[in-house]
This record gives C-alpha cells, sequence and structure tokens, in this order.
C-alpha cells in the first residue's frame, strides 16, 4: 500500500450541456463550456505547470506560471483563467512560455528559503516540484535582495503551524478560508512585496480560525503544515476511511507512517465531504490512543468494589451467568441493551440481533431515542420511510433553505460550509430558532429572516407558515393532487386554516412577529426550490413528532419534495444515527424499520437466525429505566453510550442503573454510567474499526482499520462471544460477512456489500435491484409509502412551564470544538478552545438578578442543580438560556426533564424551566452532584424555598404509573381534531405500535384501582387494548 | 449687485483662495459695495491661481494670482467695475489661453457656480440626458457608439461597445460604476471636473444608466479628493431633491440613484477589476478576465465602468448630437482631450483641446517650456506608467494610435515635464519602485519583480556586473510585460525601457 495521490485538474469541473471541442499541444480535446485551458490540457494528460491553482478552488490567476500561448490570439494568456473556446489552438510549451515561467520561478525563489533537505514538506512541495518542472537552473537576482526569510512563525495553532518564511503568497489559503469554507478568517495584508498571509491581523489561535485545515490542505508548500508531519515526517501510506463524529460522515485519507497515523487528510472523492473536513475530524483523532483508553476487560461484584482485570473468557463467562441467572429469576425481558449510535452497522446490527436472538426479547434501543426518534416516526408516518429524503449536495440547487433547530457551523461544520457556500451564490435562508446562531449573520450571509421563537413553540410557528401558504393561495395543487392523498389532504387543509394556526394567533405564543411569519412562509413557498434542514431543535421537545410530521406537511403542501434542491432533511448528531436505527436498533422495529408483528419478517428473521423472536415491542430506554427503578428490569447491555451523562435527569438515570444487578459498558473510556456498572468491555475507536457507517443523506461509507484493535478484538467479536456464553451461538469470520446477512434481511440494503463499496466509495439506500447505484434523492416519482400523507398537528404547549419559581427556560446546544458528552474531543487539544460549558443569559435577566459576566452561577431546575460560569450575551434572547452539554463536571442533564416526545420519548431536551442565582467559589458545586453545597452547608434549595423543593420531591418521585398516564394524554391531546372513535383509533395504535403489553396492562391496573385517571379516548384505547378489564371511563 | 468669482476648487485653496474670497468680501463691504460671491471650479490654469473674476455687465474679468495682500489694492484699483490694474488679464474669454482650447467636458468648468443646477441649465446642463429620455435605449447606446467617444482613463475602448454589451446582457441588476480614482503622476481632471461641474459626471452616469438599464451608480472616488468627495455628495442630494436622480428621473418614472464610495488609497484601485473588489469591499486586489466587466462587474452582475471624463462627455454627444462630437479628432481618436500639464513647466493646468495637437504644442506653447527655465529634457505622458519621450520628439500628435506607434501611450491625458536636470536612471528607478509599493501582491511578475527591479537597477546605476544586470533588466521586464496579470506590472517596463532605450548614458552607458 502507498500513498496515495489524487489527481488535481488545477480548476474546477464545469456543468454545461454545451461540449466545446479544442487542441492542445496537438491533441484534440472535448470539455462542457466554461472549462479552462489548464483543466482542457489536464482532461487530455497533459500538465500545465502551475502554483495557485488547484481543482478545489476558483481560477485564481496569480502565480503567471501556467501561461500559454493560444493561435490568433496576441500574449501569454494564463490557461487557468482562460476559458476554451471552440476551435481554440492551444500551445503549453514553447520556448517564450519556458523563459516566461522559469522567470517566474526565479522570482519565487530569490525570496525563499533554501532549506529543502530540512524542510517537513520536501517531498510534497508544489514549490519544490514547480522547481523541476520548468527547469530553474540558477537566481540571478541572488539572495541578498530584500525578502521575508527572517518572518517569524506562528505556531499558536496546536494542530498545525504557520510558516510565513515559505509563504509564496498564491492565496489558496485564503481563497480556501473563503470558498472553501466560508469562514473569511484568512487575508493578504500589506500590498506589493509585502502581501503576506495574515489571520485578520492576529495570531492564528486568536483569529476567527476554525482549524478545518482546508488552509493546511491547500498550502503548496510547507506555510501551512500539519504539527504532525513536522513532528513525524511525510506518511508513506494511505487508509481510506470514515470520519466517526457527526452525522455528516466525511471520508478522510488515513495516512501513516509504517503503522502510525501522521494525519488525517480530507478525501476529495468522498461524497459527503468532496475533499472539505473540520477540526473535529481533520485533527481531533488523539484520543484513540490517549493514555485514558482502557484496553482490557474489567469486572466487579458490586459498584463499590474496585474493578478486576480479567481475561476476555472471563468476563464473557461472567456476564453470561449473571444475565442467566436474572432470566432466570426475573424473566426473559427483565434484561436489554442499548446499541451505539457511534458504531458500525455491523457492531450495531449484532448487538440488537443479541437482544433479540439471545436475550429473547425487544428490550433494545439506541442513542437515537434522545435525538432522532422523532425524525424516524414523522417521516415515516408522513412520507413512508424514516430517512432524510436528499443527498448533501442537493443545497447547490437550493434557492431558499429553512434551517430550524440546527446551528450547523458548529455541529455539521462541513455541511455548513456547503451551505454557506450556496448562500453566498444567492440562496435565501430563513432561520427558526431561538438562539442567534452564526448563519443569522456571517461573513457574506445574511438570513432574510431570523424568527427567534420561544423554545417549544416549533409546531405553533410551523403551523403559521403552512396556515399563511394556503390561506394566501400560494399551495403547489398540481403537486398535491398528483402526489399525496386527497382526503388527507383535505382534512389538513380544514384544520391548518383554523384560526388558531394564523400567524396572529401564533405570534404571542411563538413570541415573534405575525408578519415576520407570514413574510418567511411566503419566501419559502415562492422562492423556488425550497429545502427543509433540521436538528434537534426540532426533535428533542414533547412535540418533536408533531414538528417533524409538521415540517413533512410543509414540504408538501409547496411541492419541495422528490427532486434536487428541495427536501426535508434531518442533520443528523452522530456518525451512524441513520446506521443505527436502519439496523433495527428500535425495540418495535427489525432492520429496515419493519415491525416486529409483521409475521412474514420475522419469520425470514427467525429463520436466519434459528430462534423464535417476540412479536410486541420491547422497551424504550426511558421504560428500562424505569423498570429499574420498579424492579423489574435488572441487567443492561450499553455499547458506547454514556446515557448517566447524555440522558435526561441524569439524577434519575444514576438512581435506575444503581439499582440494576448487572450494567456492562463496552467503552473506549470510563465513563460516568461505567461507574454503575459490574462489567466493563473495552471498545475500539474507529481507526480500529472495520465496517460502515451511515450519514445523514443514507449515504454507507467504509470504516477501514487504520491501526490494530487495541483490544486485540473487534467489537462485533466482542457481542458475539457474549452470545456465545449466552448460548446462542453466532460467528462471522469478518465484518463483510455480517454486511452480508443484513443484504440478505434488508430489502434496502440488498445490494450492498463490502465489494461493491470498495469498488463505487459509497452509496446512499436504497441499495437494490431496482437502485443497483443507490438513490441520491427520494421519493422522485411516488413516496415510499404510495401518496403523501398530510398529518393534523395541533399545538400542544409543553407541560413544563415557566413559574414564578423558575421563570427561564433553558435549552442545550453543541459548539464546534467539542462533540457529545466529550469523551474524545475532551481528550484533544480541542480542549484548548473551549474547557467549560458556560450558560449563555441577556444582560435583562443577568442586571436584576446581580449577574456579572463571567461569574459563576447555580442554574437550577425542578429535578436538579449545577453551577457553572455565565456568559452575558444577546445571542439569546431575554427570558432564554442555553448551554451545552460536553463536560461531565457540569452534568447539565441534571437539568433536564423526562419530559418527553409523546411519540417516540425523546426527552424534551430543548425545554427546561430554570432559575439562575449567583454563586460564590464556595458555591461552586461541580459535577452535577445531587445538592450544591456551600461552606456553611446551606444547600441551593435552602437559598431558594420550599415550594421549589416540594415541586422538586413530586417530580423525582413521579410513580410510574402515573408517568405512563402523562405520556398517554400527551398522546391524545396530539390527536385533538379526529373523530372520538378515530381519536381511540390512533392512540390504540399507538399502543400497539410503541408499547410493551406490559406497559399497557400495568396502565389498564392503574385505572381500575382508580391509582389514575385517563381521558376518555385514552381509557376506551387502553380497555381495547385489554379486552376484559374494566375500562374507568365507562 | 456685482459678483466676483474665486475658485472654490482644490487647487486654488491650496494657493490661499479661501483667504482671498474672505478679504474680496470684507474689503467690498468696507467699501460699500454690494457683493455676491461665487465660488466657481478653476479655468485651469493653475499659476493664475488664486483666479479672481469679476462679472461686470456680462463680462468677465479676471486678474490673478491673487494673494490675499492684492486684495485692497485691487479694490481699490476699482476691479469691481473691471478696472485696470497689475495682476489684470481683461476679458477672461478673450485670454489666448482659453481661447485656443475647445472646450467641451471642461464648457462649464470655472464659469458656472458648481452647485447650482439653475447655473448648469442656464448653461446647456439636462439637455442631453432630457434628450435621451426620448430616446429608445438602443439608439442612445448607438448615439454614443456613433460618436467614438473612447475610454478616457486610458486603454481607450469604444465606449458605446461597453455600454452595448451591458445594454445585452439579461440580468435583473445592473450597475454603472465611474471610475473616480485618479492616480496617476500629473494628472488632476477628474478632480477639476468633480469640483467645478459635478452635474456634468451625475447627468453623464443617468445616461448611461438609463441606457443600460442599470438603476445604480457609484463614483469610486479615492480619499485623497476630500473636497470632490464633498461636492459630489453634495450634487448628488442636490439632483435627488430636484428629481433626477431616485425613483422617478425627471417624472419619465424611471429608476438612477447614484452613490459615492470612498477608496482607500491604493493606485491598483484605478485598474477596473481591483476597483470593483474595493467596491464589493475586498481588498483591492485584481481580478483576471474574462469574464469581462461588462458580463460580471460589481457583485457579479453586468456593469459599466467608465472614467470620469468618459462619462463626462456623455451629455455633449447626447445634446448635441453624434455628429458634432465625431467632428473633432482625428483617425481613431474622436472628439476631445483633457490634457493636464504638470510638473516643471511654466503654464500648468487643463488644457481640453480636440485630438490631434502635438506635444510640442502642449509642452511648448500652452506650457511655455519649463518652470525652471532651463531647457527640457524628458516628458513622461501617460502616468508613472507611461513612456518617457526626448525633447527633441515632442512633434507627435496626441493621439491612441500616433502615439503608439512611438512606443508610448496616451493613459489619463497626464503630461509631466522635466528639465535637463533629470537623471533618467533615477525615474527609471522610480518606476519600478512605484510599482513595488504600489502593487496589489496579486501576481508574482509585478509583486516581486518590482522589486528585484529596483534592485537590478541599482546595480547597474553601481555599475555592478553591469552588462548582465542589463541583461536580468531585460528578461524581467519582458516576464513582467508579458507575465503580469494587468496593467500595473505589465506597463511598469514602458518607462524603464523607454529611459534605458534613449538615455543609456543615465545608465552608465555610451550615449
Amino acid at each position: 500500500m502507498t500513498l496515495l495521490h489524487e489527481p488535481d485538474f488545477g480548476t474546477p469541473e464545469r456543468d454545461s450541456d454545451v461540449t466545446v471541442e479544442l487542441t492542445v499541444d496537438g491533441a484534440a480535446v472535448s470539455v462542457p463550456a466554461g472549462t479552462s485551458v489548464m483543466r482542457a490540457a489536464a482532461e487530455a494528460g497533459l500538465s500545465v505547470p502551475r502554483l495557485c491553482a488547484t481543482d478545489s478552488l476558483d481560477p485564481f490567476g496569480s502565480c503567471r506560471l501556467c501561461l500559454v500561448e493560444i493561435d490568433g490570439r496576441k500574449g501569454t494568456p494564463a490557461s487557468c483563467t482562460t476559458p476554451v473556446e471552440t476551435g481554440m489552438v492551444v500551445h503549453t510549451q514553447t520556448p517564450r512560455l519556458a523563459n516566461l515561467r522559469r522567470g517566474v520561478m526565479e522570482l519565487y525563489i530569490s525570496d525563499h528559503p533554501l532549506d529543502c533537505l530540512t524542510c517537513p514538506a520536501n517531498g510534497d512541495c508544489e514549490l519544490q516540484d514547480m522547481a523541476g518542472v520548468v527547469g530553474l537552473r540558477e537566481v540571478r537576482y541572488g539572495f541578498d535582495g530584500e525578502n521575508h526569510l527572517d518572518a517569524p512563525k506562528d505556531e499558536t495553532n496546536p494542530y498545525f503551524t504557520f510558516d510565513e518564511s515559505k509563504c509564496i503568497a498564491c492565496s489558496r489559503c485564503v481563497r480556501a478560508c473563503e470558498e472553501v469554507q466560508g469562514t473569511f478568517a484568512l487575508t493578504i495584508a500589506g500590498r506589493g512585496f509585502d502581501s503576506k498571509v495574515s489571520p485578520g491581523g492576529t495570531s492564528f489561535f486568536d483569529s476567527e480560525c476554525v482549524s478545518c485545515g482546508a488552509c493546511v490542505q491547500a498550502c503548496p508548500t510547507a506555510t501551512l503544515q500539519e504539527k504532525s508531519v513536522i513532528d513525524l515526517g511525510m506518511p508513506t501510506r494511505t487508509v481510506l476511511t470514515t470520519c466517526a463524529y457527526c452525522g455528516v460522515g466525511c471520508s478522510f485519507k488515513a495516512e501513516l507512517r509504517g503503522d502510525e497515523l501522521v494525519r488525517m487528510v480530507p478525501f476529495k472523492d468522498g461524497g459527503a465531504n468532496e475533499g472539505h473536513s473540520c477540526v473535529k475530524g481533520r485533527f481531533a483523532w488523539g484520543y484513540a490512543t490517549h493514555r485514558d483508553r482502557v484496553t482490557e476487560p474489567m469486572v466487579r461484584e458490586s459498584i463499590h468494589d474496585e474493578w478486576r482485570v480479567v481475561e476476555w473468557d472471563e468476563a464473557f463467562e461472567f456476564a453470561a451467568s449473571r444475565i442467566k441467572s436474572i432470566q432466570a429469576e426475573y424473566g426473559t425481558d427483565a434484561v436489554g441493551g442499548i446499541t451505539s449510535s457511534r458504531c458500525t452497522n455491523e457492531e450495531v446490527f449484532v448487538v440488537q440481533k443479541l437482544v433479540r436472538a439471545a436475550f429473547g426479547n425487544n428490550n433494545v434501543d439506541t442513542c437515537a431515542r434522545v435525538c432522532h426518534s422523532p425524525t424516524g416516526y414523522g417521516l415515516k408516518q408522513t412520507f413512508g420511510t424514516s430517512a432524510g429524503t436528499q443527498d448533501f449536495k442537493s443545497v447547490e440547487k437550493t434557492d431558499v433553505i429553512l434551517l430550524i433547530g440546527a446551528n450547523p457551523t458548529d455541529a455539521h461544520p462541513v455541511f455548513a460550509s456547503r451551505m454557506k457556500r450556496r448562500l453566498r451564490a444567492g440562496a435565501q435562508l430563513i432561520v427558526l430558532d431561538p438562539r442567534r446562531i452564526d448563519l443569522v449573520r456571517s461573513p457574506h450571509v445574511e438570513a432574510a429572516f431570523h424568527l427567534p421563537l420561544q423554545p417549544g413553540s416549533n409546531v405553533a410557528v410551523v403551523n403559521a407558515l403552512a396556515h399563511t401558504i394556503v390561506a394566501e393561495g400560494l399551495v403547489d395543487r398540481e403537486f398535491v393532487a398528483q402526489r399525496c392523498e386527497p382526503a388527507a389532504y383535505a382534512v389538513w387543509e380544514k384544520f391548518i386554516l383554523r384560526p388558531e394556526n394564523s400567524p396572529e394567533a401564533v405570534a404571542s405564543i411563538a413570541g415573534v412577529e405575525a408578519d415576520d411569519i407570514r413574510s418567511a412562509a411566503r419566501l419559502f413557498a415562492t422562492a423556488g426550490n425550497g429545502a427543509i434542514y433540521y436538528g434537534l431543535g426540532v426533535t428533542e421537545h414533547s412535540q418533536g413528532s408533531t414538528m417533524v410530521m409538521g415540517m413533512a406537511n410543509l414540504a408538501m403542501a409547496t411541492g419541495n419534495i422528490g427532486r434536487d434542491g428541495v427536501g426535508v432533511n434531518p442533520l443528523r448528531g452522530q456518525n451512524n444515527v441513520q446506521g443505527s436505527c436502519d439496523m433495527g436498533s428500535f425495540p418495535h422495529e427489525l432492520p429496515g424499520y419493519r415491525h416486529v408483528s409483521d409475521d412474514v419478517v420475522r419469520q425470514q428473521f427467525e429463520e436466519v437466525w434459528g430462534r423464535t423472536l417476540q412479536s410486541e415491542p420491547g422497551l424504550r430506554i426511558p421504560n428500562m429505566l424505569e423498570g429499574a427503578l420498579s424492579g423489574q428490569f435488572r441487567a443492561l447491555y450499553v455499547q458506547g453510550e454514556d446515557i448517566a451523562q447524555s440522558d435526561p435527569n441524569s439524577t434519575h438515570v444514576k438512581a435506575a442503573l444503581s439499582a440494576m444487578d448487572l450494567v456492562i459498558v463496552q467503552d473506549l473510556f470510563l465513563n460516568e454510567t461505567s461507574s454503575f456498572a459490574h462489567v466493563f468491555l473495552p471498545g475500539t475507536s474507529f481507526l480500529e474499526k472495520d465496517g460502515t457507517f451511515t450519514n445523514a443523506e443514507r449515504r454507507i461509507n467504509r470504516v477501514r482499520p487504520v491501526m490494530s484493535s487495541r483490544t486485540g478484538l473487534s467489537e462485533w467479536q466482542v457481542t458475539a462471544a457474549l452470545a456465545n456464553a449466552l448460548g446462542y451461538p453466532m460467528h462471522y469470520d469478518s465484518a463483510s460477512e455480517i454486511m452480508d446477512e443484513i443484504a440478505g434481511l434488508t430489502p434496502t440494503f440488498a445490494g450492498v456489500s463490502f465489494a461493491k463499496l470498495d469498488e463505487v466509495g459509497s452509496v446512499q439506500w436504497p441499495c437494490n435491484e431496482g437502485q443497483p447505484d443507490g438513490t441520491p434523492i427520494m421519493h422522485v416519482d411516488q413516496f415510499v409509502r404510495g401518496l403523501g400523507n398530510f398529518v393534523e398537528t395541533p399545538y400542544v404547549a409543553t407541560d413544563e412551564r415557566t413559574t414564578r419559581r423558575y421563570p427561564l427556560i433553558l435549552t442545550t446546544g453543541r459548539i464546534l470544538s467539542q462533540y457529545n458528552v466529550g469523551a474524545q474531543t475532551r481528550r484533544t487539544e480541542n480542549i484548548r478552545w473551549v474547557d467549560e460549558d458556560v450558560l449563555e443569559m441577556h444582560e435583562a435577566d443577568a442586571e436584576p438578578r446581580g449577574i456579572a459576566d463571567g461569574s459563576w452561577v447555580f442554574l437550577t431546575s425542578r429535578v436538579g442543580e449545577t453551577t457553572l460560569r455565565c456568559v452575558i450575551t444577546d445571542r439569546v434572547p431575554p427570558g432564554v438560556v442555553y448551554t451545552t452539554f460536553h463536560f461531565p463536571v457540569t452534568g447539565a442533564n441534571v437539568i433536564t426533564t423526562e419530559y418527553s416526545d409523546w411519540a417516540t420519548n425523546c426527552p424534551e431536551y430543548k425545554v427546561t424551566a430554570v432559575e439562575i442565582r449567583t454563586a460564590s467559589q464556595n458555591h461552586v458545586a461541580r459535577g452535577g452532584q445531587l445538592a450544591a453545597v456551600d461552606q456553611d452547608g446551606v444547600s441551593i434549595d435552602d437559598l431558594l424555598d420550599g415550594e421549589t423543593l416540594a415541586i422538586k420531591e413530586e417530580f423525582a418521585h413521579e410513580r410510574a404509573d402515573v408517568k405512563l398516564a402523562r405520556m398517554l394524554d400527551q398522546i391524545v391531546k396530539n390527536s385533538v381534531g379526529l373523530t372520538p372513535e378515530d381519536q381511540v383509533e390512533r392512540v390504540a395504535r399507538h399502543l400497539r405500535g410503541f408499547w410493551t403489553p406490559a406497559m399497557v396492562d400495568e396502565l389498564a391496573q392503574a385505572v381500575s384501582t382508580g391509582a389514575v385517571t385517563l381521558s376518555p379516548p385514552a381509557a376506551a384505547a387502553v380497555a381495547e387494548l385489554t379486552a376484559g378489564a374494566p375500562s374507568a371511563a365507562s | 449687485m456685482i459678483t466676483v468669482y474665486v475658485p472654490g476648487d482644490s487647487a486654488a485653496r491650496s494657493v490661499g483662495a479661501d483667504t482671498v474670497a474672505a478679504h474680496l468680501v470684507a474689503g467690498a463691504a468696507a467699501r460699500g459695495h454690494d457683493v455676491r460671491l461665487v465660488r466657481n471650479g478653476s479655468r485651469g490654469m493653475l499659476w493664475l491661481e488664486p483666479f479672481v473674476e469679476v462679472d461686470v455687465n456680462g463680462t468677465r474679468f479676471g486678474y490673478g494670482p491673487v494673494s490675499s495682500d492684492d486684495v485692497d489694492s485691487l479694490l481699490d484699483a476699482g476691479i469691481l467695475e473691471g478696472a485696470h490694474h497689475p495682476l489684470a488679464h481683461g476679458n477672461v474669454d478673450q485670454i489666448e489661453w482659453l481661447a485656443r482650447q475647445q472646450r467641451v467636458t471642461f464648457a462649464r468648468v470655472g464659469v458656472i457656480d458648481p452647485l447650482s443646477l439653475a447655473d448648469y441649465e442656464a448653461h446647456g446642463g439636462l439637455a442631453g440626458l432630457r434628450h435621451a429620455l426620448t430616446m429608445a435605449d438602443d439608439d442612445v447606446v448607438a448615439e454614443v457608439l456613433a460618436s467614438g467617444l473612447r475610454g478616457r482613463g486610458g486603454a481607450g475602448f469604444p465606449a458605446g461597445i461597453k455600454w452595448r454589451t451591458v445594454l445585452e446582457a439579461q440580468s435583473d441588476q445592473k450597475y454603472v460604476c465611474c471610475n473616480a480614482d485618479e492616480g496617476d503622476s500629473g494628472t488632476f481632471a477628474d478632480r477639476m471636473l468633480m469640483e467645478g461641474d459635478p452635474f456634468t459626471l451625475l447627468e453623464g452616469m443617468t445616461i448611461a444608466g438609463l441606457a443600460v438599464g442599470a438603476t445604480q451608480g457609484y463614483v469610486y472616488l479615492r480619499s485623497e479628493y476630500p473636497d470632490a468627495i464633498t461636492r459630489l455628495n453634495e450634487a448628488i442630494d442636490i439632483a435627488r431633491a430636484k428629481g433626477w436622480l431616485g425613483n422617478d428621473v425627471l417624472g419619465s418614472g424611471r429608476v438612477f440613484d447614484i452613490e459615492v464610495r470612498e477608496g482607500a488609497g491604493s493606485y491598483v484601485c484605478g485598474e477596473e477589476t481591483a476597483m470593483l473588489e474595493s467596491l464589493e469591499g475586498r481588498r483591492g486586489m485584481v481580478r483576471p478576465k474574462p469574464p469581462v466587466p461588462a458580463l460580471q462587474g460589481l457583485f457579479g452582475k453586468p456593469t459599466v465602468i467608465n472614467n470620469v471624463l468618459t462619462l463626462a462627455s456623455v451629455p455633449m454627444v447626447l445634446a448635441d448630437g453624434a455628429a458634432a462630437y465625431q467632428a473633432l479628432g482625428t483617425g481613431r481618436s474622436r472628439g476631445t482631450q483633457v490634457f493636464q500639464l504638470a510638473g516643471n513647466i511654466a503654464r500648468g493646468g487643463i488644457v481640453e483641446t480636440a485630438f490631434g495637437v502635438s506635444l510640442s504644442e502642449l509642452v511648448n506653447d500652452f506650457g511655455a517650456g519649463t518652470r525652471s527655465g532651463r531647457s527640457v529634457r524628458a516628458v513622461q505622458v501617460g502616468g508613472p506608467l507611461g513612456a518617457y519621450l526626448r525633447a527633441d520628439s515632442l512633434d507627435v500628435a496626441m493621439d491612441y494610435e500616433a502615439l503608439a506607434d512611438v512606443g508610448a501611450m496616451l493613459g489619463h491625458g497626464g503630461i509631466v515635464v522635466f528639465d535637463d536636470t533629470v537623471d533618467m536612471a533615477q525615474q527609471a528607478r522610480f518606476a519600478m519602485e512605484f510599482c513595488a509599493v504600489e502593487s496589489c501582491g496579486k501576481c508574482t511578475p509585478c509583486r516581486i519583480g518590482s522589486r528585484r527591479g529596483v534592485e537590478v537597477i541599482d546595480r547597474v546605476i553601481a555599475g555592478v556586473d553591469r552588462e548582465a544586470n542589463l541583461m536580468l533588466l531585460d528578461d524581467l521586464c519582458t516576464l513582467m510585460t508579458d507575465g503580469s496579470l494587468c496593467a500595473m506590472g505589465g506597463l511598469t517596463p514602458l518607462p524603464v525601457r523607454s529611459a534605458l532605450r534613449q538615455w543609456p548614458e543615465d545608465f552608465g552607458g555610451n550615449s
């Protein structure tokens, strides 16, 4: 294996229906109109010397090495900036050109250090190459002239250096920062001979640079160079793989020297990223070899014991025997597992298989429960499948972007760069977000509308947008008539025209101007191709699923589905959220989103797996935790998720975990959850994995092992070994065999295999006989479900309300340099940028509380409290505060409640009523402990008042049956407007589809004893499902 | 009521016109005279500034150069009645220096109150625009094309062709940009026009905008011209208030407005694509062409870019017709050119005359030779990137083609005269140094080449490896000419080579 050099055609590919034919050095070439002479020459296999040109950037014409002669034209035009013309006769090599090129190189080298032998770019330097190409033999100017050889190095960035003495002022870095990344952090300062690259007149670290690496990538010399290359030397071989951070799924060339990873370089042929990267994927991979890595299995009798390192077999035996005895004592359903969106499709597939076949139940859930489960539900109801509709490239054809509850520049930076490029080229932007995210106004990008809506009012606003579109006759009638269910549309149209959905009615709920809603709606409906992009600001609400359906309604009503530039597009949080859901990680669905009650499908799995499978939904994560506290659920296998930090109401999560008899954690590092574990199975980083990730655009990318497993086993081998220890035979020789099994059992994956992926790079599912090359855009001629389904989406306010005691709303998010619970990024130099979670609040809220910028504050909700530093900013509107959950020391999820989406139980992270008080250093309670105690032993509750404490007590001890009743009432509330019969039917269907029979029984029991009271439709539905049991409605 | 004119032009102000004006008003009042003071533009006879004019029954009598110390004696002599005085020049219209000129673009400069729209209209202002509004857009463009008007910024590209390209381009938005970044050494015509007759420029831009379908114009005006910036902005406010800029140009229902944007002191921003970058809020760096600005100009939209003098010639073309304009000039250089006499010259200033006048006539007759009284040695035409001509070769006709034939260029019409004390090797060095200081830094030949050029010339002057360095300098000049991205680097060799060729003795060679 050698270092992979990608061809560079000098200037970007041009898209044109017109073909131009010309002659270059006697060779006939045909290229699309608009192509540069340089690229045409490259297509003919001729390389024109160049330094400032590269095919990822628009031509610039500065180096003047690529001059050519063209018959009939005077002078020597630059081939990079000269477009081809029919019949053009181009000469790239003439004596005149040779003289000019040598002259240019002579000038360059007269101001360049002659230290090639000790230069870190030696062997990978375009300047060096070009000196050879043009045959430079002497520099007649000498080396005594004015020069930049003593320019100081800027080494402030943790990942790369800027050595100005080697800069040839080609502006590739500046252009990459502008054109590729869209940050505009770099510029050329000074003029003439003094022109030099500058990060805005400060150091790289203090500049607006986001360390995406595009400049380093673009630099033709050692001016911008990875520190790892300076330290380790040039890499010698390449392994193509896929980043394991966010759901963009960037392709990278892992470049190694021997077995040592030297650098990660974004891959130009990567479908998701096309050669771009962000600071995390490009640079923050050092955690993989961090000293904190646990590489040996460990067990302990009790969570109060010390960990004991054991051999793998002992760990498997320890775990298996406990699972067996728990199931013997408490029943088959007392155990369950959680799959990880960080792991490969193959790893996820075997975990859910372990649960369904070896545990013998459907108690499998995934971290998507807490992020994008409403996407799955909502898009399935309306379109028929649980996935985003577009490929990322589609945004290049979009005319208006509706961005809701997502912050792409921080959370999906590489896609954000694509989006910004399109916005700079003229597309319009509408942002729905309580917080003023960077995209609202950033260099050369400004949103047409920013609606800073109150957290929790998404559904009201999306309804008002749709209301405007319907009321003002802006519906795409033709699309609706041809593509959607007429009856459903008619019902929806009546619903959406109701006065409570008008912008005027919604304005006061959402805190935005009615006129702005109307104008934004008109823009979305009339600007051409409209695309909706959204994130967890949509899903993590009590009406997350409603909102997803609301957006789907909007897209259908405006005819924005089924072609380039449109669609409804979730921006997935983790690298393999899409894949983990595809792989059957939900308790009600087998791989490929097929319900466990589907006998035909289940039978196929039973045949291949050799076990009878349960036909009823299993437990979701919140149900498992509830079951643990009530004693029915006793053992949990958690792969790659730190639920004690990431899931809401951490106090409750930790209580549940400590109530279990067995917790198995499989991860890279000891984490918050492993504090409650009995078995620790060391996991592998993405650099050790062999398999596939599926990104937010349904693109299945290969993950290839860059280094050998630090634990000696692949994670799927660990899962298989556990299955075997449980007496369920599971054997695969390779990860590709697992994919073959997936393909054999899942129609949308039927055409997928490692061999195919190795051949074509990546495919977007569905990939099967009908779509052998995959499916970049879904629902092109018809929806997966046939006709598109409009669903009524009544706005129901969350139960989480602000009160006199908790007058502010906390909402949460993510930042660029850190990722999720921070397990990876905290173990890299990324902490140089941000090393703590901070609370953003508006001056109007800070001032009356006497809170100063940068001071410590208590953040208290009905369920918990923590302490963190405060930043006063007008990014958040008055009444709303914001923080992140990257640092366990803050434990922001101590604050968040267990309120969740009515359909999927996705937690309502985005809306928590809170109060903020100043805290002195003495009060600082880090680590999310239950009580913040100051030196005098006074808790935060004492500082507040009795009422606060009472509410907290009540909430913390909400009975399981009360909780179930509350959830069911939510379902009823979300189906208002239906006839009573339809309402009962919808609730019953929901219970059958998503609730375990045990949960329904428990609720029926509570109803019969009068412990809880249900609304009539809910009671009727419960009665219907538990025929024979007394109904409270009767 | 007697009207007295004291130029408000910044050249006049720089030699005390403000004090002279104040003394005149005070002195007249003290003597019981009711005087109306007008701060007109300069007539362009800069050696006579401050040049005071008194209107006596419609005849303007001129006095200059007037210092504030002269005011009392002038008033006492009775200049308010047009009386004689040692500083008197008689009837201004009959001053030979002016009378010999053919003032078209500058017809009103120095004559009218620059900000009086009534004055402007009384002297033929707005006739061109009014006529244009009666014509089809195509016909306006055809008229400009037929006039033979060529760009006065230096390149001499036919304005009508540029306009037609913009007219025919399909776009939701088009622009007109006036390049008022007058940076060439020895040039000041743009400034004097903007200070002395700003409405003419606005009228020309408006005609251009309406003809090509642009609704917004920008004047890119160098920061070194604060008076012009103020004057032009005042004129724009007046034109808007009077309804010939804005949403309903002269009641036609058509839209055109103009905004002044200030430059930031870069010579290269006078290059049209660098100017566009600067107008867009970026660093002023040259863009490669194609695409030409007429198709993808400001903010990527079709844009007419013309120099101040080009646009200021347009009202006359439309008012008097293409034929009248075409009647002036010679060969393919039609109309008039505003020459600017500067440097070591006895009578510096503005000479507007039809193309074809000889350089000798301009330097020796209008200019009356050097100010130092010594003999002329060299004349640089066309700014810092223009060629030097020897005193014995000034017989050349001043038009685009004739100058090109002798290896020179007209540029913006600046003429800088040097006497026999000039060191031409230092002038060649200065050309490279100017380029090194003013280069935008984008292309290599200009960015590094100009710096090395200074160093090589220094070595030649010092006699170090003279032959080898002369050969290197020649190679460098070829590289800069053929390899530079724009005219900045591409033309810098012109003065260098012309100096080397014609004055080898100054470089240590044999004459």
